[in-house]
């Protein structure tokens, strides 16, 4: 099923698609599809395993089904404080 | 609000005024600063980027975690964002409690539980020009296939 996602990107994401968010049409199920068919098109170095998501500001596990209209997120390691 | 991230410096006595209270005998506080070196490589300014309508949220449940752990009165917890150069303050806790043992406490497990677990990032930018996203470094695809991270 076709649907159309907010993506926002962070870091080294940000960086690696050369923006800070898009909207996108994806016939993705779960955010991991999602992931891989985005870090295939814009060949993002890290693997998946090494990501969280949050889905509407929020953490999601990778299997959660990506809805129309979602902000998806795609968390590299974090490296605060 | 009890957690912040912020674009603007870090101002600990400005903070530590709001947690003036009468019942408090001791209070602790942590002050992350920018340093000059890591991994045997010359630091000159750090970029904090951060996730922060996520990160304020987790920053929030992290501060009620440790309320419902350690007997404490107030915590408050600020992180900044943007480029900091030596010396800055990356991030701030304090923690306010009738006895010292419940501030030290809760003060190590918010400044702990921050860096595990906030949505926030830094680029290290070195002597000679170069910069890196701390923890994102990939050899190649199959690098990270058991799923280990740094």
């Amino acid at each position: 099923v076709k649907k159309t996602v907010r993506v926002r990107y962070f870091a080294i994401l940000r960086e690696q698609r050369g923006l800070d968010e898009e909207t996108i049409t994806t016939v993705a199920s779960t955010a991991a599809d999602l992931y891989e068919e985005l870090r295939a098109l814009h060949r993002f170095t890290l693997p998946g395993n090494r990501l969280r998501v949050a889905i509407n500001d929020e953490f999601e596990p990778w299997a959660t089904q990506v809805r129309e209209a979602d902000v998806v997120v795609f968390i590299p390691p974090v490296a605060g404080g | 609000m009890d957690f912040e991230i912020t674009d603007y410096v870090i101002d600990p006595s400005f903070l530590l005024a709001g947690l003036r209270d009468p019942g408090a005998g001791a209070c602790v506080t942590f002050e992350g600063r920018v340093r000059n070196q890591n991994d045997g490589r010359s630091v000159e300014a750090l970029e904090y980027q951060a996730y922060a309508a996520l990160a304020e949220k987790e920053g929030e449940r992290i501060i009620a975690e440790a309320r419902g752990k350690f007997e404490i009165i107030a915590a408050r917890c600020v992180h900044r964002t943007g480029r900091l150069t030596l010396g800055d303050i990356a991030v701030w806790v304090a923690v306010t409690a009738a006895h010292r043992s419940a501030a030290f406490e809760a003060c190590r497990y918010i400044i702990d539980e921050t860096k595990a677990r906030l949505p926030v990032w830094k680029k290290e930018h070195y002597a000679g020009g170069a910069a890196e996203w701390v923890n994102c470094a990939t050899r190649g695809p199959q690098e990270d296939a058991g799923g280990k991270m740094k």
